[in-house]
Order: structure tokens, then C-alpha cells, then sequence
């Protein structure tokens, strides 16, 4: 029983992540590219949770949610000030 | 090569990279199953070494070169960034307009700071017991620190954020492992063996120097988040480009 | 079942690939190049999986109990970190692309300039 649940969980947030992934690759504005990372950060977390990597999930979970989508985020805003002027 | 060529080399590799990828994966070992030789051999290290946590004892104990490796691409990359960004001639620093936060927002931020700064650092702090590490625990100390930035403004994050000794002590970080690393020679053993008692099991202070690098790594790692972010924030908020900026106030100019 | 985990991983890599590769602006190849990364940690977490396996974390369960294999959790562990600085070196160069050649399309990259 416990098994076939863990299972489901595993199929479900694999889906999930492979979703996510399609999305965030077929998105070409970079800003709402940013947006679909955080998803897929958060979607990657909850997998390497119910694949039992708690500390995997910790680093993904604060990382790929929050400081690579800023990261891009900020230098989209970068380079858009740069080419607005021209 | 033009653009359709290119499409159709690309689609090549790709579709032979899928048939060869596919076949290979049904003839690795079942998803979840009861083999892993490896895995096997770091638990019982790891308990070996009175470390709770097999992951940090894998990370600091059993291949703390490898991670002194690691540790050392993540050191250059943020090496590269800080020279990258700089400000260059013909660039000039302004000072941004504070902004207006929602009080609601602000109350929110203010509370959670300090306990998002709290929980990085007990996430470092019990790296060898419970998941976490130094890796973790030091992007949420940096994270938390930017709530400020959040709830407050940019000046405010910048008034309790020194960038210079931030670096210093990422550089510190660094060569703290390294030395670590070098009192397992001095001690008449191998590099980065872990040569301090171990301890008792399941006790803050169990696992020998696991610990002390994990402390060293979470130190790096902390000032390197807050370092990166703080270069990019200020490119895109506080560097203009004189020639740009100039061309910006004329338009102004002509719309008034 | 017992391929699927190791099928969405290549799914995730060659769709990261995929879009790196026709990407007409530099900061989505960045994010296209986090995504082929995010794949290696799915292939690594689930070769090392054990079914009714535990966190290798022996804290709070005794030890003998089953686990998962920590030795590639150690390994995705300090890449999910490291990447994210890689990926910040990364964007710094698109900046500098921007400011040395006001584009940020690779197409029109091509030319070496001085």
C-alpha cells in the first residue's frame, strides 16, 4: 500500500517536472522564462522529496525557486534598459 | 551553415542521442531496486564515523576532495562574475529612489528575516544530523539577508551589506577548507583525512572536522550568494552608462 | 515504471538541448542550459533510489534500516549550488556581450569584432 503510493507520488511530480521543463524551454521571452524556472525549481523539489533526497530538495528548493530566477530576472532588466535607449 | 541546415543537424543529434539514451535505459538496473554497492559502503562509513547524516559525511568526510574541488569552481565562477560586472569607464554610479513597499509587505518581511536567518544557520549548524549542510543552509542565510530588499528598499539592504567584507569572507570560506584540509597532514595523516574525536553519535558534535568544513563551506557559500546577487543588483539598478544616460535626459527633455 | 524516471530524465536533457540550440536570445539559452542541468540530478536521485528506502539520514531511524543511495545525493547535492554560480558567470558574460555588441542574439554574433 505505502509502496504504491510512493509510486504515484514519484509518476505524478515526474510528470510534473517534465511538463515544466517543456514549458520553460518553449518559453521565449526571458522574463516569463524566469517565472517557469521558479515552477520547475519547486516541481524539482517535491521530486527529490518523495525520492527521498531531503538534502538534494533543501539546495534545489532555495536555489532553483529563488536565486537563479532572480539572477536572470535582473540582468533581463539589464540588458532591456540597455537596448531601450538605442 | 544557414539557419534550416543547422535545424536539421541539430535534429539528427538529437533523435540519435534519444535512441541511444533509450536503449541504454532498459538495460540499467530497475528503477528502485536493492543494489547499490556504493550506497551500502558510504552508510556503513558513515556510521563508522558517528555521522548521522550519510549525505555530509559522503560530502565531507568520505570525498571532502571532491568537494574541496567544487568548492573551489564555485569560488572562480563568483571570481568571474565580480570582474565581469565591475564598473567600467565611461559608467557612472547613481544612488536609486527608495521605493514605497506595501506595509503589509514590510511587516512581513521584518518578522520573517530573522527567523529565516535563524533557520540557515541552524541548517548549517546540523549538517552532520539532519539534512542539510553547509551547501543549504548557506543560500538561505544569504536568501533571508535579502528580504530586506524586499520589505525595506535597496538602501537599507546595502546599509547592512558591506560587499567588501562579504568577499573577505568568501575568500576566508575557502581557505579555511583548505587549511582544514592541511591539518589532516600536519596531524601525520592524509589530506583532509578527519582526524579530531568523533564524538558521540547523534550529538551536535559528532563527526570529527565534519563540522568545522561544513561551517567553512557555509561561510563560502553565504558570501558568495550575497556577493553575486549584490553585483547584479547593483548592475541593474545602480550603473548607467554616461553616453546612455545622457541621450535618456535629452528625451526627457523633448517630452516635457 | 521501472524505465520511466530515466526516460523523463533524457526527455528533460535533449528539450534543454533542444531549445539551447535554437535559442535567438542569450539570457533564455542560460535558462535553457538550467534546465539541461536540472536533468543530470533527475538521472542521479533516481539511479540511486531504493523503493520503500528511507532518507540516508539516521537521526531519528536506527541504523540497519534501508536507504537510498547517498553517495549520488552527495553528488546533486553541491551541483544544484555550484550550477547556480556557473549560471551567474554565465549571465555576467551575456551583460558583457550587451555593453561590447548591443545584441543579445547569438545570430548575430557571428563576426569576430576587436
Amino acid at each position: 500500500m505505502r509502496e504504491a503510493l510512493d509510486d504515484a507520488l514519484v509518476v505524478a511530480s515526474l510528470l510534473f517536472v517534465a511538463a515544466a521543463a517543456t514549458a520553460a524551454v518553449l518559453t521565449r521571452d526571458p522574463a516569463r522564462q524566469a517565472v517557469v524556472l521558479s515552477l520547475l525549481g519547486l516541481g524539482l523539489a517535491l521530486l527529490f522529496t518523495v525520492l527521498q533526497a531531503p538534502d538534494v530538495a533543501l539546495s534545489q528548493l532555495a536555489v532553483g525557486s529563488a536565486v537563479t530566477p532572480l539572477m536572470i530576472l535582473l540582468t533581463v532588466r539589464e540588458v532591456r534598459r540597455r537596448k531601450r535607449r538605442e | 551553415m544557414t539557419r534550416r541546415a543547422r535545424l536539421w543537424v541539430l535534429t539528427a543529434g538529437l533523435l540519435g542521442t534519444a535512441a541511444l539514451f533509450a536503449a541504454a535505459c532498459l538495460r540499467m538496473p530497475p528503477f528502485g531496486g536493492t543494489w547499490h554497492p556504493y550506497g551500502d559502503r558510504a552508510v556503513q562509513a558513515a556510521l563508522l564515523q558517528r555521522t548521522a547524516n550519510t549525505v555530509s559525511s559522503v560530502n565531507f568526510d568520505q570525498r571532502a576532495f571532491d568537494t574541496l574541488g567544487e568548492e573551489s569552481i564555485l569560488f572562480a565562477a563568483v571570481l568571474g562574475t565580480v570582474v565581469l560586472l565591475r564598473r567600467t569607464s565611461g559608467e557612472r554610479r547613481v544612488t536609486p529612489q527608495p521605493a514605497s513597499v506595501p506595509p503589509a509587505v514590510r511587516r512581513y518581511a521584518i518578522a520573517v528575516l530573522p527567523l529565516a536567518l535563524l533557520i540557515g544557520l541552524y541548517v548549517v549548524a546540523h549538517g552532520q544530523l539532519s539534512p542539510g549542510g553547509g551547501f543549504q543552509g548557506g543560500v538561505v542565510v544569504a536568501t533571508a539577508l535579502h528580504l530586506l530588499y524586499v520589505g525595506v528598499d535597496y538602501r537599507a539592504l546595502e546599509r547592512v551589506r558591506p560587499v567588501g567584507l562579504y568577499e573577505l569572507a568568501d575568500g576566508v570560506g575557502e581557505g579555511a577548507y583548505v587549511v582544514l584540509g592541511a591539518a589532516g597532514l600536519l596531524a601525520g595523516s592524509a589530506y583532509l583525512a578527519n582526524i579530531l574525536p568523533l564524538g558521540t553519535f547523534n550529538t551536535l558534535s559528532s563527526g570529527g572536522t565534519v563540522p568545522l568544513l561544513n561551517a567553512a563551506v557555509g561561510m563560502e557559500v553565504a558570501s558568495a550568494v550575497v556577493v553575486l546577487l549584490a553585483r547584479f543588483l547593483a548592475q541593474a539598478l545602480e550603473i548607467v552608462d554616461e553616453k546612455e544616460e545622457g541621450r535618456e535626459r535629452g528625451e526627457r527633455r523633448k517630452r516635457e | 515504471m521501472t524505465v520511466l524516471p530515466y526516460l523523463v530524465a533524457g526527455w528533460i536533457f535533449l528539450a534543454g538541448v533542444h531549445g539551447l540550440a535554437t535559442s535567438r536570445h542569450l539570457v533564455h539559452a542560460v535558462g535553457c542550459l538550467a534546465v539541461t542541468q536540472s536533468a543530470t540530478y533527475v538521472l542521479l536521485l533516481a539511479v540511486g533510489y531504493r523503493r520503500g528506502g528511507t532518507a540516508p539520514v539516521f537521526s531519528d531511524t536506527p541504523p540497519g534500516t534501508p536507504v537510498v543511495d547517498p553517495v549520488v545525493q552527495a553528488l546533486a547535492l553541491t551541483d544544484v549550488v555550484v550550477g547556480a554560480t556557473v549560471t551567474a558567470l554565465l549571465l555576467a558574460l551575456v551583460v558583457q556581450t550587451r555593453k561590447r555588441h548591443g545584441t543579445v542574439d547569438p545570430d548575430e554574433l557571428s563576426g569576430l569584432k576587436g
